[in-house]
């Protein structure tokens, strides 16, 4: 055991200038921490230098006291050893980190991690390294960094044994445990002793490792558990207390229990975050058709330019403002989006549509014009190839539901962010003037302009307003998705199911229907994959309609017959 | 006989039949004879290459046609079409890839390469029979129509109409796209069908056949072409323009609007599965991209241009949009969309009754009295 051997010399001289230290006042040991620190880089340098053995054996000692040095620069010393990137200098016999540069090498000392220059390769030999020894370096890597200084790399380190694990991990594992001090990763690590001890030869440690197990909800947990209660060659079983055998059966159903309603969690959010794009891409597909009885194929093309404005917001943002603000172009992003398509949807409504109002059909074929148009107008001046927009940093990352759920945070903000949209129209709506004239006219248009309202301007603004929120809608799905100049088409056909299934020109049938297909659409998912469940939705709706041809929540009166 | 042939005689005006005529000797004579009589060297010798082209854009305007005969004479928008078009298409596609044989890449003489690519080892049940050019003849007319009796059963009964119509249309044409891509369709998936060999034992890549398959697109069409005009002049036509034109009142008047429409729908949906059949063997290829919604949509223009409600303008507009795509891809693909955007456009805007509704304008001297009312209005 030459580790511990190594181990046993080097670290109490470490520890003792610790403790005594830390017995004495803590005055002094900051008066004295430089000179502690030098003693700690003299050994590290005194254990990188001893890589520079004659003999493999020699070697491989070395790598086992560096190991156990438990210092974290150790990590790309012994990474830079595998890889053959060591090299001693000729001159001073001294050890480096060299990287080659053409037919130079740029050493790295490998104590601070500065560089000291470039020398000819003839100056400096490279400290090989065997197989063997590099299978011992990577299992050191692995124990080094389940005792590294930061909590996540050791939390991945302690998730990688317990992924491959093996019985001579126990130990280091235990050992791991004792010294941790962050709750979230010593749990991981009693987690990965529980399955280690599930086969101890000791029955009670096999006993408490179940009930250790029997809470959490991880497949890999779970079919550590099931490998226990399958046959063996003897015709016995791998667990050969009856005992035990129940309590790990009855874990195993607990943990697939709990899986289940994971799943289900899961799924219901994953759908509830689909089903809010699908609203956000069809509230304004909604109003437009539900005032205008107009089709506007052109809609899609009113997302994409809402992307393409985030794009171009970014652009300017990463060029000519400070990177401190660059994750606020999101938030710059929304009104710029809003106002381009609005524009547009002026344009369009003005240009356009308002020569075809009372010829639904044609209107419909006008306005797929108008999107072929857009398109390639888009790809004339952006290019084909799909753009990136980058998630700003409050944006990106995800949160873990345990289980092995989780959710990445975009798709939380977009759950949120359509709500807030669907809110604020909901109470622009009802609650301003034009709102008013808005219902006015989708009731009942003649009446509308009998009373004085000019339901041209109505038009044109709501035109404009569900254009607009078509820009909104392309922001959020630069996020989640590619900005290309088909982002659009890849959504037209979902919203108009959407406004269809919902009930034109309501709100709330766009809500529901939105949330409805979402949910429908993940759990159908894993039943019959992505495509088909797509299918089977398409085919759902062609039924539903059959039931109630004009939606969910159907206008009643004398505006139904519009 | 004596009222049949009446009644034939019937379907064109005496100018209609000398015009049906002329076009029917130039497609159906004049250009075979210019492209195998007039030897390769002559100024009038017409390349192959454009009979195959031509060819093309008559199983177009057939399926032109068959939109013309529901949006033009009943008000019915399909933006599903495409989906006719391309069953038909595969239907004729099953059946030459079944006559490759053992000459596919991997030798099967049963299975068609891509499934022994898949490892299925044996043939799904709806790919029997279309070994038997009879079977597949059959199937390219009996799905579309099936499926589109289906549909529009469904539809008409529950009285969707106008945009509702188009849209749950489109989406059906959406969803045979997203099925037809998956592999375990058995169709071929992303690549379809293509590799063909041969059709009724004629050698695909010989002139003769191509030549062959365009005087049979070109008689197919003048046969569509009538039984379109004997729809539209019968009793049924005329009860379907007044469904496109009140619907209401005509069901208040006692006719089922359903039947109607779903007859004219399963009709039209026959004629698109076929103009499908004739397409595939002369481009050589069938794959999900012929359900891509757009295509459907593209259909409506073609009509939109010649003038829907005229037959014979669905198959000129057909030509002429077809024929500008072909001269744009060549020249300037770029222009290409903004070109068919702007068409979409402005014949909608400007040109409601398409080529055939300006000629008649001008000919009716509408054109003349409009100027000439003009013109007195600034006298006085």
């Amino acid at each position: 055991m030459a580790s511990s051997r190594t181990r046993g010399a080097l670290r109490p001289d470490c520890r003792a200038v610790l403790v005594g230290l830390g017995l004495l006042m803590t005055a002094l040991l900051l008066a004295l921490a430089p000179a502690h620190a030098q003693s700690l880089d003299d050994t590290f340098a005194a254990a990188v230098q001893a890589l520079d053995a004659r003999k493999f054996s020699g070697k491989a000692e070395a790598v086992e006291a560096l190991g156990a040095l438990d210092d974290d620069r150790a990590i790309s010393v012994l990474e830079a050893f595998a890889d053959g990137r060591l090299y001693r200098r000729k001159a001073d016999k001294l050890v480096f980190i060299g990287t080659r540069d053409d037919k130079t090498y740029i050493l790295t000392n490998p104590v601070d991690g500065t560089e000291i220059g470039t020398v000819a390769s003839r100056a400096v030999k490279r400290i090989v390294a065997n197989n063997k020894l590099r299978g011992q370096i990577r299992g050191v890597l692995g124990q080094l960094a389940l005792f590294s200084a930061d909590p996540d790399t050791r939390r991945a380190a302690a998730e990688n044994v317990i992924a491959s694990p093996s019985d001579d991990s126990l130990p280091l594992l235990k050992r791991a445990r004792d010294r941790e001090t962050d709750a979230g990763v010593r749990a991981t690590l009693e987690t990965g002793i529980a399955m280690l001890e599930l086969a101890s030869d000791d029955r009670d440690l096999r006993l408490a490792a179940v009930a250790a197990l029997a809470d959490r909800s991880d497949p890999a947990i779970k079919s550590a558990l099931e490998q226990r209660l399958l046959a063996n060659d003897e015709g016995g079983f791998v667990e050969p207390d009856a005992e035990i055998r129940a309590t790990v059966q009855a874990a195993v159903e607990d943990i697939e229990d709990r899986l289940a309603l994971f799943g289900l969690a899961e799924n219901l959010i994953f759908g509830l975050s689909l089903g809010s794009v699908l609203l956000l891409a069809a509230i304004g597909l909604a109003i437009t058709f539900g005032v205008m009885g107009v089709i506007n194929m052109a809609y899609g093309e009113m997302i994409m330019l809402g992307a393409y404005t985030t794009f171009l917001v970014q652009e300017i943002f990463r060029s000519s403002l400070p990177p401190e603000v660059f994750g606020w172009y999101v938030a710059a992003a929304i009104p710029a989006a809003f106002l381009v398509a609005a524009g547009f949807g002026v344009l369009i409504e003005r240009g356009c549509i308002r020569f075809l109002y009372g010829r639904p059909l044609e209107t419909l074929l006008a306005t797929w014009g108008v999107s072929l148009i857009l398109q390639q107008l888009v790809r004339s001046l952006f290019g084909a190839n799909n753009r990136e927009v980058a998630n700003p940093d409050w944006i990106s990352g995800a949160v873990s539901l345990g289980g092995g759920v989780s959710i990445t945070l975009n798709r939380v903000y977009i759950i949120i962010f359509s709500l807030v949209v669907v809110v604020a129209l909901a109470a622009f709506i009802r609650h301003s003037r034009f709102g008013l004239q808005m219902r006015a006219v989708t009731q009942n248009r003649g009446m509308a302009s009998a009373m004085g309202i000019r339901t041209g301007r109505v038009d044109a603004l709501t035109f404009a307003l569900g254009s607009g929120i078509a820009g909104v809608a392309g922001v959020a799905l630069s996020q989640i998705s590619n900005v290309s100049p088909n982002l659009g088409q890849n959504f037209i056909v979902d919203s108009f199911m959407v406004v269809v299934f919902g009930g034109v020109g309501s709100l709330w049938g766009t809500i529901v229907g939105a949330f409805s297909l979402g949910i429908v659409n993940k759990f159908l998912e894993p039943v019959s994959g992505a495509i088909l469940g797509k299918v089977v939705v398409l085919v759902i709706i062609i039924l539903f309609i059959q039931k109630r041809p004009r939606g969910l929540f159907a206008l009643k009166g004398r505006a139904a017959e519009a | 006989m004596g009222p049949i042939s009446t009644r034939l005689l019937a379907l064109e005006s005496r100018r209609g039949w000398a015009t049906v005529m002329v076009f029917a000797v130039l497609a159906l004579v004049v250009v075979p004879v210019l492209n195998l009589a007039v030897p390769p060297g002559s100024a009038f010798h017409l390349p192959t290459f454009w009979v195959a082209t031509l060819g093309k854009y008559l199983a177009f305007a057939i399926l032109a046609l068959s939109l013309d005969l529901i949006w033009g004479y009943a008000g019915i928008l399909s933006l599903g079409h495409g989906a006719f078009f391309g069953l038909g298409g595969y239907a004729m596609g099953m059946y030459m890839m079944r006559q490759i044989g053992e000459r596919g890449v991997y030798g099967n003489p049963e299975l068609p390469d891509f499934m022994v690519f898949l490892n299925w080892d044996t043939l799904p049940w709806y790919w029997f029979g279309f070994d038997q050019f009879w079977f597949a003849a059959l199937m390219v007319l009996a799905v579309p129509g099936l499926l589109a009796f289906v549909f529009g059963w469904f539809a008409f009964r529950s009285r969707i109409t106008g945009v509702y119509f188009s849209i749950i249309s489109q989406a059906m044409v959406f969803a045979f796209m997203l099925a037809f891509f998956r592999n375990e369709m058995g169709f071929g998936g992303n690549n379809g069908l293509t590799d063909f060999k041969d059709i009724l034992g004629f050698d695909l890549s010989r002139d003769t056949t191509k030549v062959g398959l365009y005087i049979a697109t070109a008689a197919s069409l003048l046969l569509v072409y009538f039984v379109c005009r004997a729809v539209v002049t019968s009793k049924m036509g005329r009860l379907l323009i007044a469904v496109r034109d009140a619907e209401s009142r005509v069901r208040f008047l006692g006719y089922s609007v359903t039947n109607a429409k779903l007859f004219v729908f399963t009709l039209s949906a026959m004629l698109a599965g076929l103009a499908g059949a004739l397409y595939v063997p002369q481009v050589g290829i069938i794959n999900p991209g012929e359900f891509a919604p757009a295509k459907s949509i593209e259909i409506a223009i073609w009509v939109a241009v010649g003038g829907r409600g005229t037959l014979f303008g669905a198959i000129l507009g057909a030509f002429a949009v077809n024929g500008a795509r072909t001269y744009f891809t060549g020249a300037a693909p770029e222009i290409w969309l903004f070109f068919l955007g702007a068409l979409f456009i402005l014949v909608t805007l400007a040109m409601p009754r398409g080529i055939v509704g300006v000629y008649q304008s001008i000919r009716s001297g509408q054109f003349k009295d409009a100027i000439g009312r003009r013109l007195q209005r600034v006298d006085a």
